[in-house]
C-alpha cells in the first residue's frame, strides 16, 4: 500500500507545524522523517495516524481518501516515544491490546501475540507488567504491540531516543530486521542525523514544517539541494563560506584578501561554497582550494581534525595523520570538484554546476535531481 | 538516604511523631477505648462515678432492641443508596469537566461549594426544595403530573430525601479527587488505545477505570466510612428528629439518642463499638478486594 500525502498542513492557532507536504511513501519502504526539534516530525505522524486531523491538504492510503478516517479505524501500528505500554496490563496483554479490540477470539489473540513476541524475541518476559522491564525490552513491546493487528504501516516516534548508545545501535538494527521481515511500510521519526541515514530506504529532511529534500541517504549526503541540507547532515559540520569573483576562476573570501581557486567557473559573482571536513585533503599550492595557518589540531580516532584560519572564519578539515602538522604551519586544502557544493547566496538553493558550465544563465538556480 | 536504626535515630523519629501522636491518642485512639470500657459498665452510677458492674449485658440488651436493628438497616440502606450512585454521579461529572471545556476553574468551585457549606445550611435550603407545598422538586414533579410527595413527613419518602441531600452533598469532595485521578493518567495512553483500534467506550473501560483504580478505591472507602457515620444532615433535614416514624433512624442517631436523650451510656457506648467493629470489616474487606483490582503506578 503507498501513502500519499498531498498538500498536507496543520496549523495549531498561528503556528504552522507542518507546511504543504507533499511527498509518496512506497510500498515496504521505510522512511525517516528527519529534523531539528520543532520542525513538524511528531505532528506528521500525528496526521498519518490519524490522532490529528489536518488543516488542509489530503492523504491517501492506496487509492482510499483517509484524511477524515479516524485512528481508530485507519489499522495502523505506532510506536511512541516513551512507548505508552497500559501499565496495569502484562507483556503479553499488551500485545494482546489491538486484537481484543479488534474482536478476534481470545485464544487466537493469545497464540498471534505469543507469536509476535518471539519474533521482537521478548516471549520469554510475557508476564511481566511494563514497568518491570528494561528500555530496550519495553521497546520490543511497544513494537509488538503495533505489529500485532497486521498494519499495512507503522510509525515510529523517536523509539530510540530513550536507549543508551549501544542498545540504540542495536535496537536499530532490530527494527531494520523486523521492518524486511515483516515487509511493512514505516515511517521513522527521528533527529539524530546517523540513525536516519543508516537504516531507511529514504530519508526526508523536514525544517519548519516542510520537506527540504526527500532521497536516499547517500544523495541527500553527496547532493544536498541546499544550504540547509549540507548544514544539518555531517559531523563535523560541512565548511561553508561566502566568496566573490574576482577574475575568471579566482575567487576572494567575503570580508577579506584570501584568495580562493574554484576549480569551475561559475555565473554567480557571488556564491556560497561548501565542503565537508572529510572532503579536504592537504596538497601543493597551486592546485589547492585555500590555503591558510593551522590553529589547531585534535585526533579523533583515526582522523587528524585540523582547523585552519582562512580570513576572518575558520575551516575545518579531517586529514591522513600522517601529515606531520604542527599549528602555525601553513597549509594548503584541496577538494575534488565533485565534492565541492555551491549555494545561491540569496536563496540558498544548490547551484547546478554542470548547468552552469554550459554557460546557460537563466537555469543557473534550477535544483538538480540527479 | 536510608540508615541503620540506632536508639539514637529511633528516639529522634520518636520526637517527631510526638505532636501527631498526642493528638491522635487523645482525641481518637483514649476515646475508642474508653467507649470500649464503657460499653462494659452493666451498672453505673453516672453521679458518683461508680461501677457496680461489668459485663456484657449492654450488648445483649442492644442486639434485643428493636430500634437498634431498625437503626442498622436503614444505616445499610442509605449507605447503599449513598455510595454507588454518588461514585457514578461524581465520576460522571468529573469526565465531562475533565474534557476540555471553557470556564473549567468556574464549574469546579460550584461542584466543590456543597463540600465546604454548613450541613445546617444545606439542610435548610434542602428543606425548602423537599417542601411537600412550595418544594422546588415537587413542583418538577407537578410537571409530569405527579401528585406532591411528602418529602420530610412521610416516613417512605425521608430516606430517599436524605439519600438525595447526602448524595449532592458528597459530590463536590468526590468530582475533586477524581479530576485529580484522571488528570493524572497520561494523555499517551488514549493515544496509544485510540490506534490500536479502542471505541470510547473501550478506552474508558481499559484504560481510564484501570488506571483510576486507587483513586477508585480511596473514595470508596471514604464514602462508606461517611455513610456509615451519618447524623448531621438527619439532625439538620428533621429539626432534631430521625424522621418521621424513625424512618431514617441511623446507628450514630441510636447513639446520640441513648447517651444525650437517656442517658444510657453503657448502651450507647456498646452500639457505637459496635458501629466501629462493622465500619473496621468492611474496610478490611476492601482492602483485600483492593488488593486484587487495584493498579498501583
Ligand atoms: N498540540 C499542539 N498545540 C500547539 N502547537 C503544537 C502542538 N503540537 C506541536 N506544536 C508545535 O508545532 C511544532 C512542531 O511540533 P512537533 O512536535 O511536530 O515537532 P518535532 O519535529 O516532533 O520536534 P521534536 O524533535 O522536539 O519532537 C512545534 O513548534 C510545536 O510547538
Ligand atoms: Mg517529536
Amino acid at each position: 500500500m503507498d501513502i500519499r500525502l498531498n498538500q498536507l498542513t496543520m496549523q495549531f492557532e498561528e503556528m504552522t507545524a507542518v507546511d504543504r507536504m507533499t511527498t509518496t511513501i512506497n510500498n515496504g519502504e521505510l522512511v525517516s522523517l528527519l529534523g531539528p526539534s520543532g520542525c513538524g516530525k511528531s505532528t506528521t505522524l500525528m496526521l498519518l495516524s490519524g490522532l490529528y486531523k489536518p488543516t488542509s491538504g489530503e492523504i491517501f492510503f492506496g487509492d482510499k481518501n483517509v484524511t477524515r478516517l479516524d485512528a481508530e479505524k485507519r489499522k495502523i501500528g505506532m510506536v511512541f516515544q516513551n512507548y505508552a505500554l497500559y501499565p496495569h496490563l502484562s507483556v503479553l496483554k499488551n500485545i494482546m491490546f489491538p486484537l481484543r479490540m479488534q474482536k478476534v477470539p481470545k485464544k487466537e489473540a493469545r497464540e498471534r501475540a505469543i507469536e509476535m513476541a518471539a519474533l521482537v524475541r521478548i516471549d520469554h518476559l510475557l508476564k511481566r507488567k511494563p514497568a518491570q522491564l528494561s528500555g530496550g525490552q519495553q521497546q520490543r513491546v511497544a513494537i509488538a504491540r503495533a505489529l500485532v493487528k497486521k498494519p499495512k504501516l507503522l510509525l515510529l516516534d523517536e523509539p530510540l531516543s530513550n536507549l543508551d548508545a549501544r542498545l540504540r545501535l542495536e535496537m536499530r538494527e532490530e527494527i531494520r530486521r523486523i521492518q524486511q521481515e515483516v515487509g511493512i511500510t514505516a515511517v521513522f521519526v527521528t533527529h539524530d542525523q546517523e540513525e536516519a541515514l543508516s537504516i531507511s530506504d529514504r530519508v526526508m529532511l523536514m525544517n519548519a514544517g516542510s520537506i527540504q529534500q526527500d532521497s536516499t541517504p547517500q544523495q541527500m549526503y553527496k547532493k544536498p539541494v541546499n544550504e540547509f541540507v549540507a548544514s544539518f547532515l555531517g559531523n563535523p559540520p560541512i565548511n561553508l563560506m561566502t566568496v566573490e569573483r574576482m577574475e575568471a576562476r579566482q575567487y576572494k573570501l567575503e570580508n577579506s584578501a584570501q584568495m580562493v581557486l574554484l576549480p569551475e567557473r561559475l555565473n554567480h559573482e557571488r556564491v556560497r561554497v561548501g565542503v565537508r571536513p572529510e572532503d579536504l585533503y592537504l596538497t601543493d599550492k597551486d592546485s589547492g582550494l585555500l590555503s591558510g595557518k593551522v590553529l589547531h589540531i585534535e585526533t579523533i580516532g583515526r582522523d587528524t581534525m585540523i582547523r585552519l584560519k582562512i580570513g576572518n572564519t575558520s575551516v575545518r578539515a579531517l586529514v591522513d595523520p600522517k601529515h606531520q602538522l604542527q599549528t602555525g604551519d601553513i597549509c594548503t586544502l584541496g577538494a575534488d570538484r565533485d565534492n565541492i557544493h555551491y549555494f545561491d547566496c540569496d536563496t540558498g538553493e544548490r547551484v547546478n554546476v554542470e548547468k552552469e558550465a554550459q554557460g546557460d544563465a537563466d537555469t543557473a538556480d534550477v535544483e538538480e535531481y540527479a | 538516604m536510608p540508615t541503620q536504626p540506632t536508639w539514637k535515630n529511633t528516639l529522634k523519629a520518636c520526637l517527631y511523631l510526638l505532636p501527631a501522636l498526642v493528638i491522635l491518642i487523645t482525641f481518637n485512639l483514649y476515646p475508642i477505648m474508653k467507649s470500649f470500657f464503657i460499653s462494659l459498665y452493666t451498672d453505673y452510677d453516672f453521679f458518683n462515678d461508680v461501677v457496680y458492674e461489668y459485663g456484657f449485658g449492654n450488648f445483649a440488651k442492644l442486639f434485643q432492641d428493636p430500634n437498634f436493628s431498625k437503626a442498622m438497616l436503614n444505616t445499610i440502606i442509605f449507605v447503599i443508596g449513598v455510595v454507588p450512585s454518588s461514585i457514578v454521579l461524581s465520576l460522571a461529572i468529573a469526565l465531562l469537566l475533565n474534557t476540555k471545556i471553557k470556564m473549567m476553574g468556574f464549574f469546579r468551585t460550584i461542584y466543590f461549594l456543597p463540600f465546604v457549606t454548613s450541613v445546617v445550611a444545606v439542610a435548610i435550603v434542602w428543606g425548602w426544595i423537599f417542601h411537600s407545598d412550595y418544594g422546588l422538586i415537587n413542583y418538577f414533579l407537578s410537571w409530569f403530573g405527579i401528585d406532591p410527595v411528602k418529602w420530610i413527613t412521610d416516613p417512605v419518602f425521608a430516606m430517599p430525601a436524605l439519600i438525595i441531600l447526602s448524595i449532592w452533598k458528597g459530590l463536590g469532595f468526590n468530582i475533586i479527587i477524581f479530576l485529580a485521578g484522571l488528570q493524572n493518567i497520561d494523555k499517551q495512553y488514549y493515544l496509544a488505545a485510540k490506534v490500536d483500534g479502542a471505541s470510547a467506550w473501550n478506552r474508558f473501560k481499559s484504560v481510564t477505570l484501570p488506571l483510576l483504580s486507587p483513586t477508585m478505591f480511596f473514595i470508596s472507602i471514604i464514602s462508606i466510612i461517611n455513610g456509615f457515620k451519618v447524623f448531621d444532615e438527619i439532625f439538620a433535614l428533621f429539626n432534631g428528629r430521625p424522621g418521621p416514624a424513625n424512618s431514617t433512624l441511623t446507628v450514630v442517631y441510636y447513639v446520640y439518642q441513648k447517651f444525650y436523650e437517656e442517658w444510657q451510656f453503657g448502651l450507647a457506648s456498646a452500639a457505637a463499638f459496635v458501629l466501629f467493629l462493622v465500619v473496621f470489616l468492611f474496610t478490611v474487606v476492601q482492602l483485600i478486594i483492593g488488593k486484587r483490582f487495584v493498579h498501583y503506578h
